[in-house]
């Protein structure tokens, strides 16, 4: 039986065991005087026979399919013909990848010997028997487990608790899955960096103030000296950044203000999804605007003031990102602004103040902590973008802090270095990892500000 | 009291005031606050018919009435808050001192100063105890320096009766204290502008028999400054601290009276009614 199969089939009688145990509950609640007489509901003994079914179906399942493929390789290589068996580890690895290719139907290395041919038939009739004898053994489990499950049922059987703890336990589980994930993450991106760190002093990685990743493939090249000072990279975020919040801090907020406190209420719903669209833009027709007419405007105007200004500007780059992430601010700034209670409004006018003293007294301090959690948000949305940048503050690692040349972020520089054929061992493509460690960490630590500002606030204003 | 209203309070009897119509003494002489053929709309909905009422010096004013009768909304009235409610129309002639408070030339920033008014909820704004009090006091410029500002506050927190129990801690925030301190700490807020005239919008609703007690003197003590005007269920609350009660009935004002002749004594069948306890 083929694994999709296998699985409906799981699934089928999952819920056909289901209907068993609670028709079960049905006949047992007969002989007790109705439902009331059960412990519980008949679905919840319908529902614990199902999971009694499906869950270990579903355990054998995975240890099954996990334990596989190592103990059929190892048969395999028993099965080879001694010269073939005795090479070593990394020649037998590949000559197993060609038995696979040819099970797969994929091309192979050069023409395969009758040998391989015969291993990769032998592979193929283990693949069958273990299938095979994982469908007769799961099944078999299903059916069993049903079916002493159906005897169990008795009124006073507490399968709603147990049903609960399993409900309980599932919840516990997708949130740990989330936690893991986050963690392999991290593991993963610190074991490349680690290996940079090797071949590159942390040292001269943190604090180096020039940036040029090219290392030399032929001792003679020349320019690709690979200097890997992360600093130039960073100042670069840091700029765009900071553009980018000037224009979207002040306008998304004062827009939320409008939004929130004078706008009528007919205008309110329609600006406000409108205003949220501009998040609904796909960041490379962000790029195009800011390459194609803000970056050009910039420097034209540049020119008539007598700057001079690379077509490719942090300038551009930040103030169309700034355009972006306004929504960010306006949108949750609005939602926190909306949610101060009117009788904060109603004790700050009735002392004779005005619209605009309630708002700066009264209501921005009281929706602060939320409107620092926009804010928040959208820094990290400004640090983390990539397409506008590429497109319009060009690739150069300039430290510089003048934001009419151009400049680089960590993201554009991690695209970069992975874009294209590399080599997962030089440490010009290990360096991604290393600037995006540290801008993990960086966000990390923007999150804990975050977080220490908020409720500093909360503890002062609830 | 005017001629007028002198005939109509003798000739009216319970039987003949089946209409909606103002029985009893609304109307005072040197009166703080007038208010005539006052008609309150929301959208199209009248929530308040033409209600005539003085409001006088240095006394405490209970309106009292069932739920959706209109009392908070005439509160309302008095300091223009209904400005701040999205198709609320007022209309008719009410004056502060002679003065016409619905006239559109009339600034509600003073009129609201000299109006204050403590809502239902506890409203103390997330700052520190001194700064709620010295709120008013600021964006109205009262104070010329630190000192006047600290005096204003505590010669308010003390009329409230509230300085004891919080100048060790002035600069920690006003949510921090309990429902009733809360209240009192809204009251010296209202008084820190130098009103006349106090709104009172079931002040201790939200509020344990204790904190109400506390309030309810400090209502009376507030009365030799102010004019209150006190909505208020509880009729109890109402008997014990004004002197003169106004019954309201489906935005008709139907009774007003001395307080001890209005429950003693009600001249209407609504009012009557209401206070035997057959409905409300």
């Amino acid at each position: 039986m083929r694994t999709p199969y296998l699985l409906i089939t799981i699934a089928v009688l999952a819920c056909g065991s289901y209907f068993l145990g609670r028709s079960r509950a049905f006949a047992v609640a007969k002989g007790c005087g109705g439902v009331k007489g059960l412990h519980s509901l008949p679905g919840h003994y319908g529902m614990w026979t199902a999971l009694w079914c499906a869950v270990p179906a579903l355990l054998v399942f995975a240890i099954w399919n996990a334990a596989e493929s190592p103990i059929i390789t190892a048969l395999v290589v028993a099965g080879l013909p001694a010269e073939i068996s005795s090479l070593p580890p990394s020649k037998l690895g590949l000559i197993m990848n060609d038995i696979r290719n040819i099970i797969s139907g994929n091309i192979t290395s050069g023409d395969p010997s009758p040998a391989i041919i015969k291993a990769a038939e032998h592979y193929r009739a283990l693949q069958m028997i273990s299938v095979d004898a994982m469908s007769a053994v799961i099944l078999s489990i299903m059916v069993a487990a049903g079916l002493t499950i159906r005897t169990r049922i008795s009124p006073t059987l507490k399968a709603r608790n147990k049903v609960e703890k399993l409900v309980q336990l599932l919840l516990f589980l997708s949130s740990a899955i989330a936690i893991l994930i986050t963690v392999g993450i991290v593991l993963s991106v610190l074991f490349e960096s680690i290996r940079f760190f090797k071949v590159i002093p942390l040292s001269d990685f943190l604090f180096g103030l020039s940036w040029s990743p090219q290392t030399a493939i032929r001792s003679d090249q020349v320019g690709s000296s690979g200097a890997f000072g992360a600093v130039p990279v960073f100042a670069g975020t840091a700029m765009i950044a900071l553009i980018a919040m000037l224009v979207a801090v002040p306008i998304g907020l004062m827009s939320a203000i409008y939004l929130s406190e004078y706008a009528g209420s007919r205008f309110r719903t329609i600006a406000k999804p409108l205003l949220e669209i501009l998040a609904g833009i796909p960041t490379v027709v962000y790029g195009f605007f800011a390459a194609l007419t803000v970056a050009p405007f910039i420097r034209d105007t540049g020119g008539l003031f007598g700057l001079s200004v690379s077509s490719e500007s942090a300038l551009a780059a930040g103030l169309v990102m700034g355009i972006m992430i306004i929504p960010f601010v306006s949108s949750l700034s609005d939602d926190v602004i909306h949610a101060v209670p009117q009788t904060m409004r109603d004790g700050s006018l009735a002392l004779g103040a005005t619209k605009y003293e309630t708002i700066s007294h009264v209501i921005v301090p009281a929706a602060l902590p939320g409107i620092v959690g926009g804010i928040l948000l959208a820094v990290s949305r400004a640090i983390g973008e990539t397409m506008i940048v590429v497109m319009a503050a060009g690739l150069s690692a300039n430290l510089t802090a003048n934001p009419l040349k151009a400049v680089t972020t960590v993201t554009v520089q991690i695209v970069t270095l992975l874009v294209g054929d590399q080599e997962f061992d030089s440490p010009k493509t290990l360096a991604a990892f290393a600037l995006g460690l540290l801008l993990f960490v960086f966000t990390l630590v923007l999150n804990i500000i975050a977080l220490y500002v908020v409720r500093k606030y909360r503890e002062q204003y609830e | 009291m005017s001629g007028k209203e002198e005939i109509l309070s003798e000739v009216t009897t319970k039987a003949l005031h089946k209409e909606r119509e103002t029985v009893g003494s609304p109307f005072v002489e040197n009166p703080r606050m007038t208010c005539r053929e006052v008609n309150v709309y929301y959208g199209d909905k009248k929530a308040i018919n033409n209600v005539n009422i003085d409001i006088a010096r240095n006394e405490v004013i209970a309106m009292i009435g069932p739920s959706g009768c209109g009392k908070s909304t005439f509160l309302r009235c008095l300091n223009r808050m209904n400005d701040t409610i999205e198709g609320c129309r007022v209309t008719g002639d009410l004056r502060l001192d002679g003065m016409d408070i619905h006239d559109k030339n009339v600034d509600v920033v003073p009129l609201r100063a000299r109006v204050g008014m403590v809502f239902q909820k506890p409203n103390p704004f997330p700052k520190s105890i001194f700064d709620n009090v010295a709120y008013g006091p600021k964006i109205h410029g009262l104070a010329q320096n630190k000192a006047e500002l600290d005096e204003i506050v505590e010669r308010s927190l003390k009329k409230a009766g509230l300085w004891d129990e919080v100048k060790d801690r002035l600069t920690q925030p006003g949510t921090g204290l309990s429902g009733g301190q809360q209240q009192r700490l809204c009251i010296a807020r209202a008084i820190a502008v130098s009103p006349e005239v106090i709104l009172m919008d079931e002040p201790c609703s939200a509020l344990d028999p204790i904190a109400t007690a506390r309030i309810e003197e400090l209502i009376a003590e507030l009365r030799q400054h102010y004019s209150i005007v006190i909505v208020t269920h509880s009729m109890q609350q109402a008997a014990r601290v004004s002197q003169r009660t106004a019954y309201f009935h489906l935005g008709d004002l139907i009774e007003v009276g001395m307080t001890d002749r209005v429950f003693t004594n009600p001249r209407h069948q609504l009012t009557e009614d209401y206070i035997t306890g057959r409905f409300g």
